[in-house]
Order: C-alpha cells, then sequence, then structure tokens
C-alpha cells in the first residue's frame, strides 16, 4: 500500500483545510448553537464543488477519488461534524444513484446533485425501526396505474429539513425498496427536530409521507433490492464518509488538548507537564494515528474495489468513532470546567462524537459483523493450513 | 469444475462455512450469507472479471446460487 498523496491530492488536502479555516471553523459553534445550518452555508459548499465532488465529471462533478474524498470528509469533520453529514447523506444520494440509477435517473438528478441545486437524503430510520432495518414498517403499494402510493415516517433525517431529493427505503409488500421522493409532492412533509445532543446544525427532521404517488420511474434499483443493493451501497459510503470524519473530529480534540494543554498554568507549570495530562495526549496521539491509518486502508481498497473494502470500512468507522468519542472525552478533560462551556468547542466534539458512535450502524451493530467475519476469516486460515498440510503429505 | 466456478467458491468460502454447498442452493434465502454479502459480491464479480453489474442486471435470479453467480459471470463476458 502507498499512502504517499499524489501532487493533486496533497493541493486537494490544503485547499480542503484552508476553506474549513476560513469558513466552517469559524461558524460551526454558532450554528451549533442555533441548531441550523443556514442555506448561505449549504450553498457555499456547493460552490466549492464539494456536493458534487463524487458526481462524475461528464455529469458536472468533480469525479473524486476515494482519497481525495475521505481527506474532504476529514477536513470537513475536523471544523463540524454536522457539516460533514451533510457530506454523507448528500453523497449517499449520490453513489446510489451513479451505481443502481437508471439512464433517465442519472441524467436528470446528478447534474442537480453536483451543483447543489438538488440537495439529497437519505430516509431508513424510522420511529420504531433503527439498527433492525430489515423490518422497517413503511409500505409502497402498487396502484393500478402503475405508481406507488407510499406511506412512510423517517426519523432523524440528517440534512431533511433541507432536501429536495430523499431516497427513502419502504417495503413492496417483503420486498424492500428504495424510492426517490422529491420535495413538493403532494402528502411529503417534513418537521425539523431541535434539542438533539449532537449533530444539532444537522438540520435533522421527521419526514412524513401520507399517500404519496410516486411515479414507478422513481423507483432505484428494482423491487426487492432497496435494502442489500442501494441501502447497502448507500451505507458503506455513510460509514467511509463517518469514519473519515471522526478522525476530523479526533484530530479536533486533540488540536484543542494541545494548544489549552500548553498555556495553562496549575501547580505552577503548564498542564502538558504533568504525567497524567501527558497520558491522556499520548493516547489521543497514537489513536488518531492509527484511527487514519484504518482509513487510509479503507481508501486503497475503495479505489480498486477490492470486495474487503465493506468490512474493512466497518473496522475504520468503528475504530475511528470510538477514538473520537475519547479523543472528546480527553479534551473536554483537559479543559476542565472551561471545556464544559460554550467559550470552547470541545463540549462540541464530545456530543458530536456520541452521535458518530450510532449512526450509519451503532458500534454494537459494527462489533457483530467484525465479530463474525473475523471468525470467518479464521476458518478460511484452517482450512488453507489443513489444505497446504494435506498437500504437503502428498508430496 | 469450472474456473469460474472455483473462483466463486473461493469467493464464497470467506463468507460461509461450508463452500462447497450444491450448486443451486440458495445462499440468501438459506440464510448462509448476511446483508453485507450483496454488495461484496457485487464488487468481487466487478473486480475479478471487470464486468460492471447495473440496475438492469438486479435480478435475484443472477446471484441466489453458485450455479446462478457463474451463469451470470458467462453470460456477461
Amino acid at each position: 500500500m502507498d499512502f504517499d498523496l499524489t501532487t493533486e491530492q496533497s493541493r486537494a488536502k490544503s485547499e480542503f483545510r484552508q476553506w474549513v479555516e476560513q469558513c466552517v471553523v469559524p461558524v460551526a459553534d454558532a450554528n451549533d448553537n442555533r441548531e441550523q445550518t443556514p442555506p448561505e452555508l449549504i450553498a457555499e459548499i456547493a460552490a466549492n464543488g464539494y456536493l458534487g465532488a463524487l458526481v462524475a465529471k461528464e455529469y458536472g462533478g468533480r469525479g473524486m477519488d476515494a482519497l481525495t474524498w475521505g481527506l474532504l470528509c476529514e477536513e470537513v469533520g475536523r471544523g463540524s461534524a454536522s457539516l460533514l453529514s451533510l457530506l454523507t447523506v448528500h453523497g449517499m444520494v449520490i453513489q446510489s444513484l451513479a451505481k443502481w440509477g437508471t439512464l433517465a435517473q442519472r441524467e436528470r438528478w446528478l447534474p442537480k446533485l453536483a451543483t447543489g441545486a438538488t440537495v439529497g437524503a437519505f430516509g431508513l430510520t424510522e420511529p420504531n425501526i433503527g439498527s433492525d432495518a430489515k423490518n422497517i414498517e413503511s409500505t409502497a403499494v402498487l396502484q393500478a396505474d402503475g405508481t406507488y402510493l407510499l406511506n412512510a415516517e423517517k426519523r432523524w433525517i440528517s440534512f431533511g429539513a433541507s432536501a429536495d431529493l430523499v431516497l427513502v427505503i419502504a417495503k413492496v409488500g417483503d420486498k424492500a425498496t428504495a424510492f426517490l421522493v422529491e420535495r413538493g409532492m403532494p402528502g411529503f412533509s417534513i418537521e425539523p427536530i431541535r434539542g438533539m445532543l449532537g449533530f444539532r446544525s444537522a438540520n435533522i427532521a421527521r419526514l412524513l409521507m401520507r399517500d404519496v404517488i410516486i411515479p414507478a420511474q422513481n423507483i432505484v434499483g428494482k423491487v426487492g433490492f432497496g435494502f442489500s443493493h442501494i441501502a447497502g451501497t448507500a451505507l458503506d459510503h455513510g460509514r467511509y464518509c463517518v469514519g473519515w470524519g471522526c478522525v476530523g473530529l479526533a484530530q479536533a480534540a486533540l488540536d484543542a488538548a494541545l494548544s489549552y494543554s500548553g498555556e495553562r498554568y496549575q501547580f505552577e507549570v503548564t498542564l502538558n507537564k504533568h504525567q497524567l495530562i501527558q497520558e491522556m495526549l499520548a493516547e489521543m496521539i497514537v489513536n488518531v494515528k492509527a484511527a487514519r491509518m484504518l482509513n487510509y486502508h479503507a481508501a486503497f481498497l475503495k479505489d480498486r474495489g477490492d470486495p474487503s473494502l465493506i468490512m474493512e470500512t466497518s473496522m475504520a468507522k468503528y475504530f475511528a468513532s470510538r477514538v473520537a468519542s475519547q479523543a472528546a472525552n480527553a479534551a473536554v478533560q483537559i479543559h476542565g470546567a472551561n471545556g464544559c462551556s460554550s467559550d470552547y468547542p470541545v463540549q462540541r466534539y464530545f456530543r458530536d462524537a456520541k452521535i458518530m458512535e450510532i449512526i450509519e450502524g451503532s458500534n454494537q451493530m459494527q462489533q457483530i459483523i467484525i465479530a463474525k467475519s473475523g471468525y470467518q476469516q479464521h476458518l478460511v486460515n484452517k482450512r488453507a493450513a489443513r489444505r497446504s498440510a494435506a498437500e504437503g503429505e502428498g508430496r | 469444475m469450472s474456473t469460474i466456478e472455483d473462483a466463486v467458491r473461493s469467493f464464497l468460502g470467506q463468507f460461509v462455512s461450508d463452500p462447497d454447498v450444491e450448486g443451486d442452493h440458495d445462499l440468501f434465502s438459506s440464510g448462509m450469507v448476511n446483508s453485507l454479502f450483496a454488495m461484496q459480491l457485487v464488487l468481487f464479480v466487478e473486480k475479478q472479471y471487470g464486468i460492471t453489474v447495473a440496475n438492469e442486471d438486479l435480478d435475484y435470479e443472477n446471484f441466489k446460487s453458485v450455479n446462478a453467480i457463474v451463469g451470470f459471470i458467462q453470460s456477461k463476458q
């Protein structure tokens, strides 16, 4: 594996960092307090081409490779986890359409998603269904005229309050199916949700669809493939973004802790001279590096289209979200009472990091699939060793 | 055993305890594979054989068993 950035990737990373420093960091706490990402910031991120980062150039996007996209997610995650979630959910719609959309769907939507003229969101979670996504209660019934009658309630939808186009998973009979639901369709309403612990400026909403008539051409993929392939594609993308975003969040917490502990005096020396503080800093430094390496590995596999990218991305997201949570916790601890106040951003990192451990597959769900995958790999290794021994005896 | 079938079974062996199942055994309805397998299989087919699995290929009959997967790959080559 070659983790050296190309000249273009290095240039892109500097561009992202500069933009986040100038346009995201200065407003992140204010947006968090206001519980809203204003349309102007969405327009700005779109104007930079970041909403179209993953859209192919032929559709007007920037056509970024996986690593460059990861670097963008890291930088945005360093500035604002809420804003990162815009890249995440918007990208989930783009990736699903790019992979499974019809030519007509791609031609209609990808150029608009690339410019940000259309903002996308992903609707899977429901009031009664979180991790148990296969048992969603939303339904779509085929009508005599070939349209579908959609009844759904989707909750905790990041940027649902801003979305023009939502990729909604509902069941046709017992078959999970992905539908494109457009803002303005009769029966489709959006209710912003306030008072969240974290992701407070992620424009989170509850989406209600009551007898919404969906044309058949708004199905993405085919009936019955909504969960396995369309949501599968979207969620893999989501985990990839969140994994990188967690590295950024953890880096922000580390930077804040290094800065504060180097300036704050207690017992006549700066905090970073105290060994118990050094222990926390060392843990943060090493863990952030390790999390970043796991994400680099996932990027490497993603750019190669390697099937193992799905499990490796799961592991990267799992580890990085834990690191983000631990780093933000330590950063607040080092800041003491100051860290609990709105004078410092570490309290926001702390709250946002908790959300990272829940979204795009809770860490408990990641643990289940990682442990199962690990045991399966163990069996594969055992089979290979047995085969090798048998071949040795045969010689 | 064909080369494609060898490769499919070898790939399958990374995810199930018994990759030597009957060629027509339904991998999905029998619960042998989890929800992530569907996309892992798509990536495998695309990377290994340089083909693109797209919207029109989303047919359960293309992926449900070892024989189905082998047949699908052959049809795309």
